[in-house]
């Protein structure tokens, strides 16, 4: 097996007194990507967060690429390569869209690369090169999700966190979403994809982790998901989409 | 229309000066999400050290320039992020204020500390002297420094806005006041850029100092007080701008110095209304527009998609008090009481028993911060203006109608609570934020117009309160005044107590924490905050008739609005949401007085300066730091009970260990202590 991407050992966090996670440990391979499963609650966003370094981790290392970067500023993560999509709105909405999107590419391609990154993420979603100068927050829900996935798609990352990024999404727009991953994925963005509509996580990913209650519940290929989460949470829990 | 134009010329320049603080706050808040009331105190600073370096060690204008405006200002904004706001980037926005006002309180007092007090004797100016007309406007004389303040502020407003709005810079300054977790998300590193919004702004607050100084009229830098007077003209265009727009705050402020240099063409000269309306102008279209202005009301709703990442904020202190401590404590305090009233009524000195008697004095009106601040989460800054409005009260009613000072000190609460009501009902719209700059407004308004008349505070000539007697008692000795003084201060603290553990206190809590959660379990929020703004002036009126008593004549400078934010400081200081905490608070303020004055006379200041760097760690420990620390010593003691009781089976009560009282059940405890 290739060395790993991105190795999470025995990850713990907690918010104030209440703790979130306890001891989990996750690889994701160089190019490959990988569905975190696991209901409300069950800590599926903390450790991403964790990842990318927005939640401190009380104990425990995350090694990307081999490099220690536990404890690292959120800025350096993302600067080594990693985008994190966070659940819900990931824009700014007082920022238009198209200083939404160069201000995330200026930081990944040089003040030079902006401009063909632009014409790119206009391609890919063509409704943003209309609303060019509109305030980000007045966008759709739809639209606003894909002007985060724009930032990502048009200049793809190492590695990708994405969120819940299908929650409270149409299902034309949900498909438009998943195409965009699999695209990035075939150009060499390895994937962590949180998702509570498991479905669609599973039929892109090779590998399933599920969480429950801040700890590795089960971990094994895709196929096995569906049955294991029916067991682990019980008949009804396992939401589809 | 030409005599119309000689007024509204100079009103210009003069605008100019609002327009810059305008644009620094809004800038500020823009960047860095705090409203800084200390940025008059910034300007203050930068505008001092330029006078200093210029007039006093002859340095020419732009090697002083650069030290003033380009190195202190922002070494001093990047002091304040290091070492306070960037520790304190989720806090609300009421602990921010509290943080800036501490600052606001802190700097101007600390510079007479560092430098000693100077007088004037020449203007300084920046850049075209002040002396010299160099042209004229219709028949209206045009001289350097107002060529200078209005060229220097059209070019550093209009760099601004283009810097935010094409320049990266700006692009990433607007991300990171959105979210900074977002904007970390996208490899900005959000710290670095708070910093730099951070020296930015502080360099503007410098940069407007030094021009207003040239204002000969406006600033003298042996004055702090003049830039805190400027800066509510400039809260007012800021508001105007809904604390966004940085071309509207400019053409607000410049509106506004227009508005008042006209006005003073059709008020009647010298008179009370002239001398008073005119300065308390801004103050007036600051109430209007801050009620008027729909824009403002989401100006604190934070807009941060990634809120939810943030710890919740840091719990009260829980007070773990071991049953045990109760009987000793309880025991402890009235022989302590029962002491102290001995040794007043003996053989403490004189000089010592007035500053005892002060220390009292002041509990009673703190207890009114403790009201409004600590039960309701609202902060006022008029809480001296309730005083003062007791005060005049008590000390009219025994001038004219002979009334004893007691029953004055009665009606002038109730008096200041009629006020309380109707400012609560002005502002029952707004609150947080909002409130806070309405009740500075009104402060100030009363500082400059309501106690100015000859039948209210009597402007400088004062009013003379008598010691209060009952008959054939008199409480003229300070003695006996103290005793008097303790006696009503029981009942205050408990009144405060009772209301407390009342359901108006219960609502209050609520209302603290969510008031839309509140409001959804059928709580009136309008009325409660009614009730509460009337009780807490009613407190403050009766505590200000008692300071006035024990003062003897008091004028409108006892109560002026500096000392309400002062006021606030000390409390939150040491303990705005306990009772003990106001009582703490006023002796520690009374003694302290009286211990610095021992010091050389530059330390003057020395004691705002340390409550005011104590109310910085208001965001961390929002119930003071007196309590935080006092919760600590008791939870320890508890513990080491608890250990004992381990190692001692069948000695001590059992199953004391875990039981002890939570962070809720901190007031009952207080009761006893109180009231023992």
């Amino acid at each position: 097996m290739s060395p790993a991407l991105l190795e999470a050992d025995g990850l713990c966090a907690s918010y104030g007194s209440y703790r979130a996670l306890f001891g989990v440990s996750l690889e994701v391979p160089e190019g490959s990507a990988v569905a975190l499963l696991g209901s409300n609650g069950a800590g599926k966003s903390t450790f991403a967060r964790v990842l990318t370094g927005l939640v401190p981790a009380s104990s425990g290392s995350v090694r990307l690429d081999g490099h220690d970067v536990t404890g690292m500023p959120a800025w350096r993560i993302a600067r080594m390569g990693v985008a994190h999509v966070p659940e819900g709105r990931g824009i700014f909405s007082s920022l238009s869209v198209e200083e939404n999107l160069s201000l995330s590419f200026r930081r990944r391609m040089g003040r030079g690369g902006i401009g063909e990154a632009l014409d790119k993420a206009y391609a890919g979603f063509p409704i943003l090169a209309e609303r060019r100068r509109q305030q980000a927050g007045t966008l759709s829900g739809g639209q606003q999700r894909m002007l985060s996935l724009a930032k990502v798609l048009a200049v793809p990352p190492r590695l990708l966190v994405a969120d819940e990024l299908s929650l409270g999404l149409a299902p034309v727009v949900v498909d438009a979403v998943y195409d965009g991953l699999a695209e990035i994925r075939r150009a060499g963005t390895a994937l962590l994809v949180v998702e509570q509509h498991i479905d669609r996580a599973l039929a892109l990913a090779e590998h399933a982790v599920l969480l429950a209650k801040g700890e590795v519940a089960w971990q094994g290929p895709p196929s096995g998901a569906a049955e294991a989460m029916e067991r682990i949470l019980g008949s009804g829990r396992a939401e589809r989409t | 229309m030409s005599s119309f134009l000689d007024y509204a010329i100079p009103g210009i320049p003069y605008g100019c000066g609002f327009a810059l603080l305008a644009v620094g706050l809004v800038l500020t808040f823009r960047a860095t999400g705090v409203f800084n009331l200390a940025f008059g105190a910034q300007a203050f600073l930068s505008a001092f050290v330029f006078d200093l370096l210029n007039q006093y060690a002859h340095w020419d204008q732009p090697a002083s320039f650069a030290l003033a405006v380009l190195v202190v200002a922002p070494g001093l904004g990047l002091a304040l992020d290091r070492f306070l706001f960037r520790h304190i980037p989720t806090a609300s926005s009421t602990a921010k204020v509290v943080s800036s006002l501490g600052l606001l309180v802190a700097i101007p007092e600390m510079i007479p500390i560092i430098f000693g007090g100077r007088t004037r004797h020449r203007i300084g100016y920046l850049w075209l002297s002040p002396n010299l007309v160099y042209f004229h406007l219709g028949s209206t004389p045009v001289n350097g420094a107002d060529i200078a303040t209005t060229v220097i502020t059209l070019g550093v407003v209009a760099a601004l806005l283009a810097m935010f709005r094409w320049s990266a810079a700006g692009v990433t300054m607007r991300a990171v006041v959105e979210s900074r977790r977002l904007s970390q998300l996208e490899g900005v590193n959000a710290s670095r850029v708070a910093a730099g919004a951070w020296a930015l702004s502080s360099t503007l607050a410098g940069l407007s100092g030094v021009l207003l100084l040239s204002q000969s009229n406006s600033i003298d830098p042996t004055n702090p007080l003049a830039f805190t007077t400027l800066l509510v003209a400039g809260i007012t265009a800021a508001a105007l701008a809904s604390m966004e727009s940085i071309s509207v705050a400019l053409l607000g402020g410049i509106g506004l110095g227009v508005l008042e240099n006209v006005l003073v063409k059709y008020l009647p000269p010298g008179s009370v209304l002239a001398t008073g309306f005119l300065p308390s102008l801004p103050f007036a279209v600051l109430v209007i527009v801050l009620l008027a202005n729909p824009r403002l009301r989401h100006i604190e709703q934070s807009s941060d998609p990634m809120a939810s990442v943030d710890p919740p904020p840091p719990p009260p202190a829980v007070s773990t008090r071991d049953p045990r401590l109760a009987a000793p404590m309880k025991w402890g305090f009235r022989i302590l009481m029962v002491a102290f009233v001995a040794s007043v009524l003996t053989w403490v000195p004189g000089n010592w028993v007035f500053v005892l008697a002060q220390g009292i004095v002041f509990s009673v009106i703190f207890l009114s911060v403790t009201m409004i601040t600590g039960m309701s989460g609202q902060l006022s800054l008029c809480q001296a203006t309730f005083a003062g409005i007791g005060a005049f009260t008590a000390g009219r009613l025994a001038e004219h109608l002979g009334l004893s000072v007691l029953a004055g000190a009665l009606v002038g609460g109730l008096l200041a609570a009629l006020v309380g009501i109707v400012l609560a009902v002005v502002v029952s719209r707004v609150s947080g934020l909002l409130l806070t700059l309405v009740t500075l407004a009104f402060a100030i308004f009363a500082d400059n117009v309501l106690f100015q008349f000859s039948w209210s505070g009597g402007g400088i000539t004062g009013v003379d309160v008598p010691r209060p007697a009952i008959g054939p008692l008199s409480f003229a000795s300070d003695r006996y005044f103290l005793v008097l003084a303790l006696v009503i201060l029981a009942f205050c603290m408990l009144l405060v107590v009772l209301v407390q553990r009342g359901t108006v206190g219960r609502y209050l809590a609520a209302m603290r924490g969510s008031p839309g959660a509140a409001a959804s379990l059928g709580i009136n929020l309008t009325s409660t905050k009614v009730v509460v703004f009337a009780m807490s002036a009613g407190l403050a009126g009766i505590g200000g008739a008692l300071y006035g008593s024990a003062e003897g004549p008091i004028a409108s400078t006892d109560f002026s609005y500096v000392l309400s934010l002062v006021w606030v400081v000390v409390v939150i200081t040491t303990g705005a949401t306990t009772v003990e905490g106001a009582v703490q608070a006023g002796m520690a303020f009374a003694v302290l007085a009286q211990v610095l004055s021992y010091l050389p006379s530059r330390l003057d200041g020395l004691e705002f300066v340390m409550f005011a760097f104590g109310a910085l760690t208001y965001a961390k420990h929002p119930e003071g730091i007196v309590e935080y620390q006092k919760a600590r010593w008791l939870a320890r003691v508890s513990r080491l009970l608890a250990a004992w009781d381990a190692r001692h089976p069948g000695s001590g009560q059992p199953s004391l260990a875990g039981s002890g009282e939570t962070a809720s059940a901190a007031p009952a405890g207080s009761v006893e202590l109180s009231n023992g």
